[in-house]
């Protein structure tokens, strides 16, 4: 097992925060167009982490033009260039799955970690009026 | 052709560039010991000897031992030969062969024992399709079917597929890309799985 370490430790990164299911988080990932990179950022609630090592990754919600979209990101990628973290939620699961059926801001809306008692009202990542059909469509990557 | 024996660590992952995610097996390769060279004046064939991992003296036998030590070798527990091993007129005996031989983006063949699966259905062991799961069948999920056909011939053809023992056989797999060598620790990355167990011993043959 060591061996592999070897191999694999090496390829790990040293500058992530800390991060935990049900915080906000922006990741600027790096999207090759043509032969011109660009930094693209991509900000949202992190529903789970999973694995461990070199191949932990972690999946993050957003809702975007009202349509809810999902992605996956490996931690230790080289395309992504950075992870910010936002804001710190409170959570009850590691797994925040029950997010895909809430609808309108309770979908984007976690309490904060730091305190309990001051509820720190939230303003949503993206000010949208609700149609009671809002679809529910999650792009897989 | 010139090859190695190592044994399997184990599997991981490297990232590329861009990001995608490449399966790989670590092998530790080497060092071999030529511990015996073959003419075809002398034995009737080419071929070089190697040894590989080293082993205390009183967990080899007798005979083992003093072949090695007449050949002022170090005690070791695996002998490969490999024919026809390329620049062979350049080794003599005792030369050390490291991971070196590889380089990044060569092609390999590694031959290993494949794990041992017991006894198993037809399924499992060649992929036959089973049976249907409606159409009012019962018990028929992973039966074999026909296995011939009936007065004539009368018999069942040799080398029917059947059920038995499933695995622990010798398997090479072709055309493995070296993703990386690392001299240092005698270790090298090629793309893909390899036959066998972790810690198994495997042959890694450089392919042209």
């Amino acid at each position: 097992m060591n061996k592999i370490n070897l191999v694999s430790s090496a390829q790990m990164k040293k500058d992530i925060p800390k991060f935990f299911p049900g915080d906000t988080v922006k990741i600027h990932v790096k999207v090759v167009e043509g032969d011109k990179e660009r930094i693209q950022q991509y900000q949202g609630i992190v529903m789970g982490i999973k694995g461990a090592g070199l191949s932990k990754t972690f999946r993050v919600r957003k809702i975007s033009n009202g349509v809810g979209v999902e992605r996956i990101f490996p931690m230790n990628s080289p395309t992504i260039a950075k992870i910010e973290k936002i804001k710190d939620g409170k959570v009850r699961r590691a797994k925040l799955y029950y997010l895909r059926s809430l609808k309108g801001k309770s979908a984007t809306k976690i309490r904060e970690r730091i305190s309990e008692d001051i509820v720190i009202p939230e303003k949503p990542v993206e000010t949208e009026i609700e149609s009671p059909s809002e679809p529910q469509e999650e792009t897989k990557e | 052709m010139k090859g190695l024996i190592g044994r399997k660590i184990g599997m991981t992952s490297v990232f590329t560039d861009d990001g995608s995610s490449v399966p790989c097996t670590l092998i530790e390769a080497g060092p071999c010991y030529v511990t015996a060279l073959k003419t075809k004046d002398n034995d009737g064939y080419a071929s070089v000897q190697l040894g590989f991992a080293e082993r205390s003296e009183k967990r080899l036998a007798e005979a083992q031992v003093k072949n090695f030590k007449k050949k002022k070798l170090p005690l070791l527990r695996f002998l490969k030969e490999i024919r026809d091993f390329e620049d062979s007129d350049q080794l003599k005996l005792g030369d050390v062969l490291k991971v070196d031989l590889f380089n990044e983006g060569d092609s390999v063949k590694v031959t290993g024992i494949s794990k041992g699966k017991g006894f198993q259905g037809v399924v499992k062991r060649h992929g036959f399709g089973g049976g249907s799961v409606t159409h009012g069948q019962s018990d028929r999920l992973r039966a074999p079917g026909s296995i011939g056909a009936s007065s004539y011939p009368s018999r069942v053809f040799k080398g029917q597929r059947m059920a038995g023992r499933t695995g622990g056989k010798k398997k090479s797999v072709r055309n493995l890309k070296v993703i990386k060598v690392i001299p240092d620790s005698n270790l090298m990355l090629v793309k893909g799985a390899v036959p066998g167990a972790n810690s198994g011993i495997v042959e890694i043959y450089k392919l042209k």
